[in-house]
C-alpha cells in the first residue's frame, strides 16, 4: 500500500523584490498599479520534477545540503504548501513535526496550550482529555503545565511541543530536524518513540542533517540536491554517494582556499617565518596525492595518503634526513616520521629528484590536520624546515574521539547482550 | 473558494479554543481579569457623557437637553463601533502575529482574522449588559424592537469579517495599510452618527452631508442599534436590508480577494 505518492512535484516559490516589499499601499494606488505590485517578479525552484512513493509502514529518510528543498518538500506533503506543479497524495493521518510548538500562545498555560495545539493538530478535545496525562508524562512537565508557557525554558517548549505532535498518533509522521535541538537524555526518548512508531508499522518520512541516524533508521532515503533527486534507494548507498558528493565540494574548497593562501605566502616568502633553514637542499613542492595518485585535500580515515616532495640540492651532500609530522587543529603533535628513524642510511643527494612517502591508510578522526616537511642532518641542523604550511582534513561519518582511529571491532561474551548497528 | 468556505466550519472547535485563548491570553495578568469587558467601554462612556453631554451640552431634541440621555445614545454606537475598530485592528495584524502557524502547521489562515472579529464580538456581548442595565437607569423604556438586536449584531458581524478578510490579506504586502487604518477608522468614527444622531438638524439640512452619510454602510448599522435599544422603534428595513447585502457582498469579496492571496503568505508573513 502507498502511504505517499509524490508525483512530478515542483514547487516554485514567489520572491518579492525589495521595490516591492517597501512598496506602499498609497503608492499602489496612485500609480495605479495595485494588481502589478501583488506579482511576483523573481522565481524561484525550491522542488523541480520530484517523484517518489513511500510504501505504507516505510521509514523514509531524506538528506541533502541547506537549502536544496527538503523542508519545502515535508511542507508539501503536509499540505502546508502546495505544489505549483505536480500531485502529492496522502493516505492517513498526517503529523508533521516541523517546528516544535508552533502555536504555542506564550501568555497561558501549558494546559491550555496542549488543549489549542492538540486541535489545530486535529485531535477532537475527548481525545486530548484521553491523552492529557500521557503527553505532561512524556514532556516531563508535570510541575509546570499550569505556568504560562512563556515562562518555560527552550527545552521544556520543545518537548511539550514534540509531546503533542507525537501523541496525535498520526498514520504519517513528518519529522523536519526537530531532533538537532534536544538534550542528551530527551533525544534518545525521542528516537524511542520513533523506533515505537515504526514497530508499529506507521510510515515516517524523516529529514535529517544526521546521516548515520538516517542510515540506522531508514528504510529507504532520497537525495535532494538542488531541488530534484539526486539519488534514490537504500539509505547507506545513497548516504556514501551524498557524502562523496560533499567531499568532492569540500576538495574544490580546500584547493581555493589552499591556492589564496599560496598566493600570500609567495608574497611573502622571504619573510615568513614558518619556514626555515639555508636551504643547501631545497624542498621546492610538496603535493598531496591520494593513493591513485591524483592530487587532493580531503580524505576518509580508511583511505591513505602519498606526500610527495620536490628537492633540489646545488651540491652534493652525503648527510641528509627526510621527515614529516602531522599535527592537528590544535597543534597536537598526532605523528611523525624520517628517514633516519627508520634507519635508511643516507648515502648521497645532489641535482632535482623527488621524494615520496605514502602511507597507505591515515587512521585520523574527524578534522583538519598541519604537515610539516623536513630535510635536516642527521644531528638536527636544518637545511630546509617547512612547519604547517600543507594542510588536509579528514571527513568521516564516524564520531569517535581523540586523535587516531585504529581500526577495531567489538565482539561481546554470552550474556552481554548488544544491538549492533546496522552494517556500514 | 467555496469549497474552502465549507471548510471553516469544521474548524469552528479550533476557531472556539483560539477566541478562549484570545480573551484568557488578554487579561492574563491583570488584576480585574474579565472585569475589564465592562469597564472598557464604561470608562469610554463616563469620558464621552463628561465631554459631549456635560461641556458640550447636547442641542438636538431627541435628547430633551439631558446629559444622560445623550451618555446612553453615544453608548448604543459606541460600543458596537469599538467591536468594528478593534476587530479590524487586530486582524490588519493578525496573519504577521501568527505568521508562524501559516508558515509551520497545516493551518487554515482564515481562521485568524474570524478568531479576531470573533473574540472582539465577545468582548463587546460583555458590554452590552452594561447598556441594557442604563437604558431604565436612564429613563428609556424597552420596546419589543430590542428583539431585532441580534440581527443588527449579525449584519454587523459579516460587515466585518468581510472587512478582516481584506485587511488581512493585503496588509501582508502592503505593510502601510496599518497605519492608514488607524487614521482612517477615526475619520470613519467621525463620518458615522455615533456622537450625533443622524437627524441632527446641521445634517438634515446639507443634501451633501446627508447623501453622504447614506452611503457610508456603518451609518445604517449604528442606526440599526440606536433604534431598536435607544429610540425604540422598528430599525429601517429597507436601509438595513440593503446594508446587508453590502456586507455579504463585501464578505465574499475579502474571502475572494484573501483566498487568491492565500499562497503568498507561507513566504511574506
Amino acid at each position: 500500500m502507498i502511504a505517499i505518492g509524490v508525483d512530478n512535484v515542483a514547487r516554485i516559490y514567489q520572491k518579492y523584490s525589495a521595490r516591492h516589499r517597501f512598496q506602499t499601499f498609497k503608492s499602489a494606488i496612485v500609480k495605479g498599479d495595485i494588481f502589478k505590485a501583488l506579482k511576483p517578479d523573481e522565481l524561484v525552484t525550491a522542488l523541480d520534477g520530484v517523484s517518489f512513493k513511500v510504501e505504507e509502514g516505510q521509514t523514509f529518510g531524506i538528506i541533502g545540503e541547506n537549502g536544496s528543498g527538503k523542508s519545502t518538500l515535508l511542507k508539501v506533503i503536509a499540505g502546508i504548501a502546495k505544489p505549483t506543479r505536480g500531485r502529492v497524495s496522502v493516505r492517513g493521518k498526517v503529523s508533521a513535526l516541523i517546528e516544535l510548538g508552533a502555536g504555542f500562545h506564550p501568555e497561558i498555560t501549558g494546559r491550555e496550550n496542549i488543549y489549542i495545539n492538540g486541535i489545530m493538530l486535529g485531535l477532537s478535545r475527548k481525545e486530548i482529555v484521553q491523552k492529557f496525562d500521557e503527553i505532561v508524562r512524556f514532556a516531563e512537565l508535570e510541575g509546570f503545565i499550569d505556568a504560562p508557557v512563556k515562562t518555560y525554558s527552550s527545552g521544556m517548549y520543545m518537548r511539550l511541543g514534540f509531546s503533542i505532535a507525537i501523541n496525535v498518533n498520526p498514520d504519517i509522521l513528518l519529522i523536519d530536524e526537530v531532533l538537532a535541538v534536544g538534550d542528551a537524555s530527551f533525544v534518545p526518548k525521542c528516537l524511542d518513540k520513533i523506533d515505537d512508531f515504526r514497530r508499529r508499522q506507521k510510515t515516517i518520512l524523516f529529514v535529517s542533517h544526521d546521516l548515520s541516524t538516517v542510515e540506522k533508521i531508514c528504510d529507504r532515503a532520497i537525495w535532494l540536491k538542488e531541488g530534484r533527486i539526486e539519488k534514490m534507494g537504500e539509505p547507506k548507498r545513497v548516504v556514501d554517494s551524498y557524502l562523496q558528493d560533499v567531499l568532492d565540494k569540500q576538495e574544490v574548497e580546500f584547493e581555493e582556499r589552499q591556492k589564496a593562501v599560496d598566493k600570500e605566502q609567495e608574497w611573502e616568502e622571504e619573510r615568513r617565518e614558518n619556514r626555515w633553514g639555508k636551504r643547501e637542499i631545497e624542498i621546492t613542492k610538496v603535493r598531496l596525492k591520494g593513493l591513485d595518485g591524483k592530487e587532493k585535500h580531503v580524505f576518509s580515515p580508511d583511505e591513505g595518503m602519498i606526500v610527495e616532495m620536490d628537492m633540489m640540492t646545488s651540491q652534493r651532500i652525503k648527510d641528509f634526513v627526510f621527515g614529516l609530522g602531522i599535527f592537528n587543529s590544535q597543534g597536537i603533535y598526532c605523528y611523525g616520521t624520517n628517514t633516519k628513524l627508520e634507519e635508511y642510511e643516507p648515502l648521497s643527494i645532489e641535482g632535482e629528484g623527488k621524494v615520496i612517502c605514502q602511507m597507505k591508510k591515515l587512521n585520523l578522526i574527524n578534522g583538519t590536520y598541519y604537515l610539516d616537511v623536513a630535510v635536516h642532518k642527521k644531528d638536527g641542523y636544518p637545511f630546509d624546515y617547512h612547519r604547517n604550511l600543507y594542510s588536509f582534513l579528514v571527513s568521516s561519518l564516524h564520531k569517535d574521539e581523540g586523535i587516531t582511529r585504529p581500526e577495531h571491532t567489538w565482539s561481546f561474551s554470552e550474556g552481554i547482550k548488544v544491538k549492533p548497528p546496522k552494517d556500514r | 473558494m467555496f469549497r474552502n468556505l465549507k471548510e471553516i466550519y469544521k474548524y469552528r472547535v479550533l476557531i472556539q479554543s483560539l477566541v478562549g485563548r484570545e480573551l484568557k491570553a488578554r487579561y492574563r495578568g491583570t488584576i480585574l481579569g474579565f472585569l475589564w469587558s465592562f469597564f472598557n467601554p464604561l470608562l469610554l462612556m463616563i469620558v464621552y457623557t463628561i465631554v459631549f453631554g456635560f461641556i458640550i451640552r447636547p442641542r438636538d431634541p431627541a435628547f430633551e437637553g439631558s446629559p444622560w440621555l445623550y451618555a446612553l445614545f453615544l453608548f448604543c454606537g459606541v460600543l458596537p463601533w469599538t467591536w468594528f475598530s478593534s476587530s479590524s485592528l487586530d486582524s490588519a495584524n493578525v496573519l504577521m502575529i501568527h505568521g508562524n502557524l501559516i508558515k509551520k502547521i497545516l493551518f487554515p489562515a482564515e481562521i485568524l482574522p474570524i478568531v479576531a472579529v470573533s473574540s472582539n464580538l465577545i468582548h463587546f456581548l460583555f458590554g452590552l449588559p452594561i447598556l441594557f442595565i442604563f437604558v431604565p437607569i436612564f429613563g428609556k423604556a424597552y420596546t419589543p424592537y430590542i428583539f431585532f438586536l441580534p440581527l443588527v449584531i449579525l449584519i454587523q458581524f459579516v460587515f466585518s469579517l468581510g472587512f478582516a478578510f481584506l485587511l488581512s490579506s493585503l496588509t501582508v504586502h502592503f505593510r502601510d495599510i496599518k497605519d492608514i487604518l488607524a487614521n482612517f477608522l477615526t475619520f470613519w468614527f467621525f463620518a458615522s452618527p455615533i456622537v450625533y444622531p443622524i437627524t441632527f438638524s446641521t445634517i438634515q439640512e446639507s443634501s451633501f452631508l446627508k447623501v453622504f452619510l447614506n452611503l457610508n454602510p456603518m451609518t445604517h448599522i449604528m442606526q440599526g442599534y440606536q433604534n431598536c435599544v435607544f429610540f425604540g422603534t422598528l430599525p429601517h428595513w429597507k436601509k438595513l436590508g440593503v446594508t446587508f447585502a453590502l456586507a455579504l457582498f463585501l464578505f465574499f469579496l475579502g474571502y475572494y480577494v484573501f483566498d487568491r492571496l492565500r499562497d503568498s503568505f507561507p513566504e511574506e508573513v
